[in-house]
C-alpha cells in the first residue's frame, strides 16, 4: 500500500541526509509502528508520505514514494488528501472549523463529496469514534482525548486507505490514550486500513503492531514484520521489553500477558531474596522537618466551578512527589497555585513561609522554580547561551554555571542554537536547566515527559533524584507511571478538585494496577517497581532482606 | 404550513441579517426618540425568543452597552464642540477662541436645550442601529453566516474562520507568556519586557498558522479540480463588486439625506439591484464548476420568507412616511414626541418573528458555555 523506492531525503542547509536509502513496502491492512530516538527522522518519514515532504517542508527529495501507485512526485498533498489521511502531533492546532461536526465534513468538503452522502458519512463517524454527544459541541471545549479522536474522525470520513498518525497517545492521560487506540484498532480491523503510527509511548502501542519500522540513526529504515524480534535490538524499547531483554527470554514479550507466562520463573527466584517490602525511601518525615511548601484549606474556584476544594498539603526537603489524576483534574490549577501564579480563593499558601504570589524577581526564583507544559514560552532570548546567561543574571549566580548545567543534561548542543530550533526534549532540558540553576527550594515541573523518548527520560529522573538529594523538594504533574516509578517517593492523586491519594510511591504503584509501571504488573505481587530494582534485587543473597539502593 | 413554522430548526443566517438589516433601515429614517426605542423593543422581543446560546447569544446587550456609550459620547462632543443652536441656553462654557482657519469648529460656548436634544437624537439613532446589528449576531452564530459565502469568496471565508478561532487563542497565550515570564523572575511591565514578550507570543502564532496550514492542505484544501485561473478572478471579480454594490446601495437607504426623487433615493434601491445582479451571477459562475462541496447546506423554507418579510415591511414603511414630520424628534420647541398612528402596525410586524420563526433545536449539551482546562500539547 504505502512503498518507498530507494528514498533519500535530506532538508536544506543540512550536511546529512535525514533518510538514506530508504525501501520499504507497507501492505495493506497493516498497522506499522515507527520507532527511534527523537530528531531521527520519525516526521520526516511519516510527512513523506502524503508528500508534505517535500511539497510543504521544503527539502530535497531521490527515489519515489508511492501510495497505492501515486507517487507524490507527480502529486502534492492536497491531491493525496482522499487517500491518504494525516493526524499530526496537536491535534487542535489542525483544526479549521469551530463545531465537531463542521469539522468532520471538511475534508469531505474539500473533496467535492455529495451533501447526501457527506451526511451519512458523518452519522457512521460519529458512531464509529463515539462521538454522536459531541456533534455540537464547539471545538475548544473538549478534551484532550476527544480532540484527537475529533481530528482522527476528521480525516476518516474522506475514506482514506492510509492513515498518518504522529504520537497520537503521547499527550493524553492512560483513559483517553486507550480510547483514541481502541478507536485506531477498530479502523485497522473493522476496514482494512493501512495505519503508520509513530508514538514515544511504546508501552502502550507496541502490542497492538503488525510491523516495526526502526529508525536506527544515520538514516537508516529497517521494517520487521515480527515486532517481537524488532524489539530485540530497537534503538527504544518500554520497560517490559528491557525487562524481558535482560532476562532473555524468548520470544520477546511486547505485551504484560506475554512477560507475565514467562516471570514466573524469574517471581520465584526474586521472592526467595526478598522478604520484606524494600523500604527505601526514609527522608519524608513530614512531622520532624520543616515543610518547604505547606497548602492548607485551599480552594480555588473558576467562573463557578470549583477546581480545587479546601486541600491541605505538605511537601518535606528531599522529597519528590508525583502528583496524578486525569486531565482536567486540577493538577496543573494546583501547581499554579504553588507557583505563586494562582492565589486560592480561601485557605493559605506558603512556601518557606513566604506567599508565592507576593515573590519576584530573584526571590522567586530561589524560592519557586516552575517548569511550565509549554517550555517555549519561556524562552525568547536568541540562543542558548543568552538564555543562560539571563538566567544567570537574574539567579545572582557566577557566569556560566547555568550554561554548564545545561550542558550536563544535553552536552552535544551548540550554545548558539536558536532555542526554537530545538527538538522539544532538547528545549525542555533547556528551560529545566534555566529553572534549577537557580535551586529553588521547591521545584514544580507539569508534564515534563510529554515528548520525551526513554533515554531523554532517563537523563530527567538522574536530575531530578538529585536535586532531591540536594534537599530540595520536587513536585511533578504526570501521567507516566514509569517516571513514578523511577523518581517519585509519594503519590498523590486528585480527582475531582479533591486529594483522593496520598501515599508512599512503593505502596501506590503496587497497590492499584492504574498507576503500577509495568515491570511491578509482570511482578506483581512482589513490590518491584523499575528493571534497575529487580537486578538489585537478583544480585542479593537468598533469605536476607534487601538493604537498600532498589531504585 | 403550521408544522414549518414549529418544528425546531435553525433559520438561515441570511434570514435573520435581512431582518434586521429592514429594521435598521427603518431605524435610520427617523430620529423620533419613542419610535427608536420601540424599535429597539421589537427587536429585543425576537432575540429574547430565538437567540443561540453560548455567548454570541449575549451580543445584543453588548451592541445596547455600547450604543449607550456612543450617545454619551455624541453628548460631550455636542457640549464642547456644538455649532450655536437656536433656543433657550442651558448653561454656557467659556469660549476658547480658535485660529482663523478653524473657522468652522467652536470650542466651548453656549449649550442650548435643542442642541443637547439633537446629540441625544442622533446617538441614539446610531445607538439602535448598533442594536439591529446585536440582534443579528445573537440570532446566528457569526460563524454560521460565514457557511453561506458563494463558494467563490471561499478563500476570504476561511481567512476570516481563521482570524476569529485564532485570536481568543492569542489572548490565552499573552497570559501564559507574561505568567512564565513572572516565573523566571522578570518585570512584566515596562516596554522592554512587552518587546521581548512579543517575541514568543508572534513565534507562537506563526508556528500555529504554519501547522494550520500543513493540515488544511492534508485535507485537499483548495484543490482546484480543473478550473481555469481565469473563470476564477472573474467569479471572484464579479461578487467583490456585488457585495461593494450591495454595501453602497443599503448606504443609500440607511442615510434618508443622500439625494432622492419623490422619497426614494437614487443611490439605494437601484444601486442595491446592481449589486445583487452582480453577486448573483458571480454565484451563478462558480456553481457551474463546482470545486468543493458543502455539509447541510441552510435551508431556504417559508419561516425565511416570512421573516425577511416582517423585516422589509418596516423598512419600505418607514421610508414611505419619509415626510410625515412626526418621524423628526421635537427639538424646538419641546414637547412630547408624537407616534404616527401608521407606523404601529409596522413595529408590530418587526417584532412577529419572536412567534413566527421556529424554535431553535434543543442543545444535548449543557457543557457548551463551559471550558475545560486547556490541554494543549506542543507541536
Amino acid at each position: 500500500m504505502i512503498s518507498f523506492d530507494q528514498v533519500t531525503f535530506s532538508y536544506q542547509d543540512a550536511t546529512e541526509p535525514v533518510l538514506r536509502n530508504v525501501s520499504m513496502e507497507i501492505p495493506e491492512g497493516e498497522l506499522a509502528l515507527v520507532v527511534g530516538h527523537t530528531g531521527k527522522g520519525k516526521s520526516t518519514l511519516l510527512n513523506l508520505v502524503n508528500g508534505m515532504a517535500p511539497h510543504f517542508t521544503g527539502g530535497t527529495l531521490a527515489g519515489r514514494v508511492s501510495v497505492a501507485d501515486r507517487s507524490t512526485a507527480d502529486f502534492a498533498p492536497r491531491e493525496m488528501a482522499d487517500l491518504v489521511g494525516v493526524v499530526r502531533q496537536d491535534p487542535a492546532a489542525g483544526f479549521v472549523t469551530d463545531i465537531v461536526e463542521d469539522e468532520l465534513a471538511y475534508t469531505m468538503e474539500s473533496l467535492a463529496v455529495p451533501a447526501d452522502v457527506m451526511r451519512r458519512r458523518v452519522e457512521e463517524t460519529l458512531d464509529l469514534l463515539g462521538l454522536a454527544s459531541l456533534r455540537n459541541r464547539p471545538l475548544r471545549t473538549l478534551s484532550g482525548g476527544e480532540r484527537q479522536r475529533v481530528a482522527i474522525g476528521s480525516v476518516m470520513t474522506a475514506q482514506p486507505s492510509v492513515l498518518v498518525l504522529d504520537e497520537p497517545t503521547s499527550a493524553l492521560d492512560p483513559q483517553a490514550a486507550e480510547e483514541v487506540l481502541a478507536a485506531i484498532q477498530r479502523f485497522v480491523h473493522d476496514l482494512g486500513l493501512t495505519v503508520l503510527m509513530s508514538e514515544h509511548r511504546l508501552e502502550r502501542v507496541v502490542q497492538y503492531a503488525d510491523s516495526v519500522v526502526c529508525l536506527t540513526g544515520r538514516g537508516e529504515v529497517t521494517r520487521d514484520s515480527n515486532p517481537a524480534h524488532a524489539m530485540i535490538s530497537a534503538p527504544v524499547a518500554p520497560p517490559v521489553v528491557e525487562l524481558g531483554r535482560w532476562a532473555g527470554w524468548d520470544p520477546l514479550p511486547l505485551s504484560i500477558r506475554d512477560a507475565r507466562r514467562q516471570a514466573a520463573s524469574l517471581r520465584q527466584d526474586i521472592s526467595v531474596r526478598i522478604t520484606d517490602v524494600p523500604n527505601v525511601e526514609t527522608g519524608s518525615e513530614s512531622e520532624t522537618t520543616e515543610a518547604v511548601a505547606d497548602v492548607s484549606h485551599a480552594s480555588i474556584n473558576r467562573g463557578g466551578r470549583v477546581v480545587l476544594r479546601s486541600i491541605d498539603f505538605r511537601v518535606s526537603p528531599g522529597e519528590v512527589v508525583a502528583l496524578m489524576g486525569r486531565n482536567g483534574s486540577g493538577k496543573s490549577t494546583f501547581l499554579q497555585m504553588l507557583s505563586g501564579s494562582t492565589s486560592p480563593s480561601a485557605g493559605q499558601v506558603s512556601v518557606r513561609g513566604l506567599n508565592p504570589t507576593q515573590l519576584e524577581g530573584t526571590e522567586l526564583v530561589t524560592t519557586v522554580g516552575m517548569v511550565p507544559q509549554e517550555p517555549a514560552l519561556m524562552l525568547w532570548a536568541e540562543s542558548v547561551e543568552a538564555e543562560c546567561a539571563a538566567a544567570d543574571r537574574t539567579s545572582e549566580l557566577a557566569d556560566g554555571s547555568t550554561l554548564a548545567l545545561f550542558q550536563r543534561l544535553r552536552a552535544d548542543i551548540d550554545p548558539q542554537m536558536h532555542p526554537r530550533d530545538l527538538s522539544e526534549g532538547t528545549r525542555l532540558a533547556l528551560v529545566v536547566a534555566l529553572v534549577a540553576s537557580a535551586a529553588p527550594d521547591l521545584l514544580l515541573l507539569d508534564e515534563p515527559t510529554r515528548g520525551l523518548d526513554y533515554s531523554a527520560k532517563v537523563t530527567l529522573t538522574e536530575l531530578l533524584r538529585e536535586l532531591a538529594a540536594h534537599g530540595q523538594a520536587v513536585v511533578v504533574a504526570t501521567h507516566d507511571v514509569e517516571l513514578v516509578a523511577a523518581v517519585c517517593t509519594r503519590v498523590v492523586m486528585i480527582g475531582d478538585g479533591d486529594i483522593v491519594l496520598d501515599a508512599d510511591a512503593n505502596t501506590a504503584a503496587t497497590a492499584s494496577p492504574a498507576f503500577a509501571p509495568q515491570v511491578a504488573k509482570v511482578l506483581n505481587p512482589l513490590p518491584l517497581l523499575t528493571l534497575a530494582a529487580v537486578q538489585a534485587a537478583v544480585a542479593t543473597e537468598p533469605h536476607r532482606p534487601s538493604d537498600g539502593a532498589v531504585r | 404550513m403550521i408544522a414549518a413554522l414549529t418544528t425546531p430548526r435553525l433559520v438561515h443566517p441570511g434570514a435573520w441579517w435581512l431582518w434586521a438589516l429592514g429594521l435598521a433601515v427603518a431605524a435610520a429614517r427617523t430620529t423620533n426618540p419613542l419610535l427608536l426605542l420601540m424599535i429597539a423593543v421589537a427587536a429585543g422581543v425576537v432575540v429574547a425568543e430565538r437567540r443561540v446560546p453560548g455567548p454570541w447569544g449575549r451580543s445584543y446587550i453588548a451592541f445596547a452597552k455600547f450604543g449607550l456609550l456612543v450617545i454619551a459620547i455624541r453628548v460631550v462632543l455636542e457640549i464642547f464642540l456644538g455649532a450655536p443652536n437656536f433656543g433657550p441656553t442651558l448653561f454656557s462654557l467659556p469660549e476658547i477662541p480658535l485660529p482663523e482657519w478653524m473657522a468652522g469648529v467652536q470650542l466651548g460656548g453656549p449649550v442650548t436645550v435643542a442642541g443637547l436634544l439633537q446629540a441625544v437624537f442622533d446617538g441614539l439613532r446610531i445607538a439602535v442601529l448598533l442594536v439591529c446589528i446585536g440582534a443579528a449576531n445573537s440570532l446566528v452564530n457569526p460563524s454560521r453566516l460565514l457557511r453561506i459565502v458563494p463558494a467563490a469568496l471561499y478563500e476570504v471565508g476561511v481567512a476570516v474562520v481563521v482570524c476569529m478561532s485564532t485570536a481568543p487563542i492569542l489572548v490565552s497565550d499573552a497570559a501564559r507568556i507574561r505568567e512564565a515570564r513572572r516565573l523566571r523572575g522578570r518585570s512584566t511591565s515596562g516596554l522592554r519586557s512587552w518587546s521581548q514578550m512579543a517575541m514568543p507570543l508572534f513565534s507562537g502564532a506563526l508556528e500555529r498558522s504554519v501547522a494550520l496550514a500543513a493540515s488544511m492542505d492534508s485535507r485537499g484544501y483548495g484543490r482546484t479540480a480543473g478550473i481555469p485561473r481565469k473563470a476564477r478572478l472573474t467569479t471572484s471579480a464579479l461578487l467583490l463588486l456585488g457585495l461593494i454594490g450591495m454595501l453602497i446601495g443599503l448606504y443609500g437607504l440607511l442615510d434618508g439625506s443622500t439625494p432622492g426623487v419623490a422619497g426614494v433615493t437614487v443611490i439605494g434601491w437601484p444601486m442595491l439591484l446592481l449589486g445583487v445582479a452582480l453577486a448573483a451571477t458571480g454565484s451563478l459562475l462558480a456553481g457551474k464548476r463546482v470545486s468543493r462541496t458543502r455539509y447541510r447546506p441552510d435551508i431556504w423554507g417559508l419561516p425565511e420568507w416570512l421573516i425577511v418579510t416582517c423585516g422589509v415591511i418596516p423598512a419600505v414603511g418607514f421610508v414611505l412616511l419619509g415626510s410625515n414630520p412626526a418621524l423628526t424628534g421635537p427639538t424646538y420647541p419641546f414637547g412630547w414626541p408624537e407616534i404616527p398612528l401608521a407606523a404601529l402596525p409596522l413595529l408590530l410586524v418587526a417584532a412577529l418573528p419572536a412567534v413566527l420563526a421556529p424554535p431553535l433545536p434543543r442543545q444535548n449539551d449543557a457543557a457548551n458555555e463551559q471550558q475545560p482546562e486547556r490541554t494543549a500539547v506542543t507541536a
